[in-house]
């Protein structure tokens, strides 16, 4: 019943630097079933941040074909990318990237916004969203009243509150400490039982455990298998 | 969508007041003098206008000084000129300076003026009190004065004057009416004058001809063509002689004085409008200082779905806001500082809703033009780069 959302086939992504082509994803093949959570393993500098961008439709590969829930990503215009992100994508990022003057419904009702939803509605999945997360009693916060694994669950009820394809999450316990890093992994845990499809980026082993299937990515290269 | 941009914009400007409100400073200031120069030039035209066309815009007054043979015009003349077409009437006027007499009172030097009927029908606010010139006065040449308010007050303080006898020239005339008195600077006070019918005036005056003639138009604005009857029907009358008359066109003065305000409130507001494209400027600076700061927030609602054209939406839009905030103050500056002049130099004060409409619409305009650049430059972020940069 699972089938395939997101198809990566030959990625390439080269960059340059001074003059000098540098190519931080070779030859990547990389896909993703509906209901998995994946682990991407890899150490600083390995590429996996350049994966993500591309994952996320933040950036276009080089080279290669990249599918995600039907659309061909690589020959659309940034229109139409931001169009697939606010659509297909939940980000979660690092530093939470919350807007501090925004309070947390504010925050989380951003995406819906862009989708076109209309103010009432778009109250009401925000607040259900922050429920879900156990923030009922946070609506009204502005992120500088919340600690961080607070925000980061802020973060996630953003990520998840336009129904994405994916949740695609970097490093998303980098900013915490261990125990509220552990309370994230429990919910996106719970998250990915409930059917969603989860993408994590880290370079933490330990973290990565959490996930159903674990890459690893070296130089560039992605490679199945665990630690 | 919109309302949302809106909502965006504002939070960003209350957030910053202190920048928000220096970098609206120069619109403001632009804004407020326009209003205030228009607004006070066009009330100080009204009141030129107004006072001009009070000694008649449909006017045009004709001095003669004739040619050594005829020293003046005719009645044929006058007859003539009141033939053009689209002339309401002609009002021929004699005038001489002499002393006039009453009981054993002597008033020196007034001006004693022949006129007719039409001089009575065509200019407002003239009779104080009794009867104007009539017609038969002109035809019989009667004895009959009017006087003015000055020659009324000194020669007849506490006495009504009219039935009275006015002499002139030792001549006797029944006085049959008072003139208002006129305040204020105006050309034609007749506070010092004496009215008697100009026929009356060719037989006892000594003088037989006419020197001034002022010609009623039934259509000011047949001016031109009426004006060109004119000199064909003088330069006959003095044989095509030069400068044996000049034609004095109110219409005319009233064009040059328009034409010249306008000129004035141009170039005025061409001053006061580079402080609004400076003000422009500054709204773009901030703009750019704006899109530099919220770098990692653009990058975060582009990685949220915002299409580049929302950003840009955005920054425009509250470019916007922010100028038209400055000209909605501005406008307010400018209506106090106008209101507070016009009162001052005693000038009717009158907003025009074209003006309102032109500083608001103008400072607008003057935020998308200088809002463009810096919203097309967050437009452009790269999300990834965008977001990097926490």
């Amino acid at each position: 019943m699972s089938h395939q959302i997101l198809n990566m086939t030959d990625i390439v992504k080269c960059y340059y630097l001074g003059g000098e082509e540098q190519k931080v994803l070779d030859d990547v093949c990389f896909s993703v079933n509906s209901g998995e959570f994946v682990s991407i393993l890899g150490p600083s500098g390995s590429g996996k941040t350049t994966l993500m961008n591309i994952i996320g439709c933040l950036d276009v590969p080089t080279s290669g074909s990249y599918i995600l829930s039907g659309n061909t990503v690589e020959d659309q215009d940034e229109g139409e990318l931001a169009r697939i992100r606010n659509r297909e994508i939940g980000f979660v990022f690092q530093q939470f990237q919350l807007l501090p003057r925004l309070n947390a419904l504010q925050n989380v009702e951003l995406p819906l916004i862009y989708s076109g939803v209309g103010e009432r509605e778009r109250k009401k999945r925000a607040a259900e969203m922050l429920n879900k997360v156990g923030l009922s009693d946070k609506f009204y916060n502005k992120p500088n009243q919340l600690s961080g694994g607070q925000q980061q669950r802020v973060a996630i009820a953003r990520a998840m509150v336009t129904q994405p394809t994916i949740l695609l999450a970097d490093e998303p316990t980098g900013a915490l400490d261990q125990t509220t890093g552990k309370q994230i992994m429990t919910l996106f845990r719970e998250l990915n039982a409930e059917g969603r499809t989860i993408i994590m980026i880290t370079h933490d082993p330990e973290i990565a455990k959490n996930a159903t299937r674990v890459v690893q990515i070296l130089d560039g290269r992605l490679s199945e298998g665990g630690v | 969508m919109f309302r949302e941009s809106v909502r965006i914009s504002w939070s960003n400007i209350i957030n910053n007041k202190m920048r928000s409100f220096l970098t609206i400073l120069g619109i403001v200031i632009g804004v407020g003098s326009i209003i205030a120069l228009i607004t006070i030039v066009q009330g100080a035209t009204d009141q030129v206008t107004s006072q001009v066309a009070s000694f008649g815009a449909d006017k045009i007054t004709v001095s003669t000084f004739g040619t050594p043979l005829k020293r003046g015009l005719l009645d044929r003349d006058i007859k003539k000129l009141t033939q053009i077409e689209n002339v309401a009437g002609v009002s021929p006027t004699i005038s001489k300076k002499d002393s006039v007499v009453f009981a054993k009172r002597v008033r020196e030097n007034v001006s004693i003026q022949g006129k007719n009927e039409v001089y009575f029908d065509k200019t407002r606010d003239l009779m104080e009190n009794g009867r104007p010139l009539n017609i038969l006065d002109i035809e019989s040449k009667n004895k009959v004065c009017l006087i003015g308010a000055n020659v009324s007050n000194d020669l007849f303080w506490g006495i009504n004057p009219i039935g009275r006898e006015l002499r002139i020239g030792g001549i006797k005339y029944k006085i049959v009416g008072t003139l208002k008195e006129s305040f204020g600077f105006t050309i034609s006070s007749n506070n010092d004058a004496v009215i008697i019918p100009y026929t009356t005036a060719m037989s006892f005056l000594g003088t037989r001809y006419i020197s001034s003639v002022e010609i009623f138009m039934a259509d000011s604005k047949q001016s031109e063509t009426i004006t060109t009857s004119i000199k064909s029907v003088l330069n006959e009358a003095f044989n095509y002689k030069d400068d044996s008359f000049t034609i004095f066109n109110m219409q005319d003065i009233l064009t040059t004085i328009l034409s010249m305000t306008a000129m004035l409130s141009l170039m005025l507001g061409g001053i006061a409008s580079i402080s609004l494209v400076v003000g422009g400027i500054g709204i773009m600076n901030m703009m750019l200082v704006s899109v530099t700061e919220r770098t990692s927030e653009i990058g975060l609602r582009k990685a949220l779905g915002a299409e580049p054209r929302r950003i840009q939406q955005q920054f425009l839009i509250e470019a916007v806001v922010l100028s038209v905030f400055g000209g909605a103050m501005g406008l307010f500056l400018g209506v106090t500082l106008a209101f507070a002049v016009c009162n001052l130099i005693g000038v009717n004060f009158s907003l025009a809703i074209s003006t309102v409409l032109l500083a608001l619409g103008f400072s607008a305009a003057i935020g998308i033009i200088f809002g463009f650049a810096p919203a097309r430059k967050a437009s452009r972020l790269n999300p990834i780069d965008a977001l990097r940069s926490v």
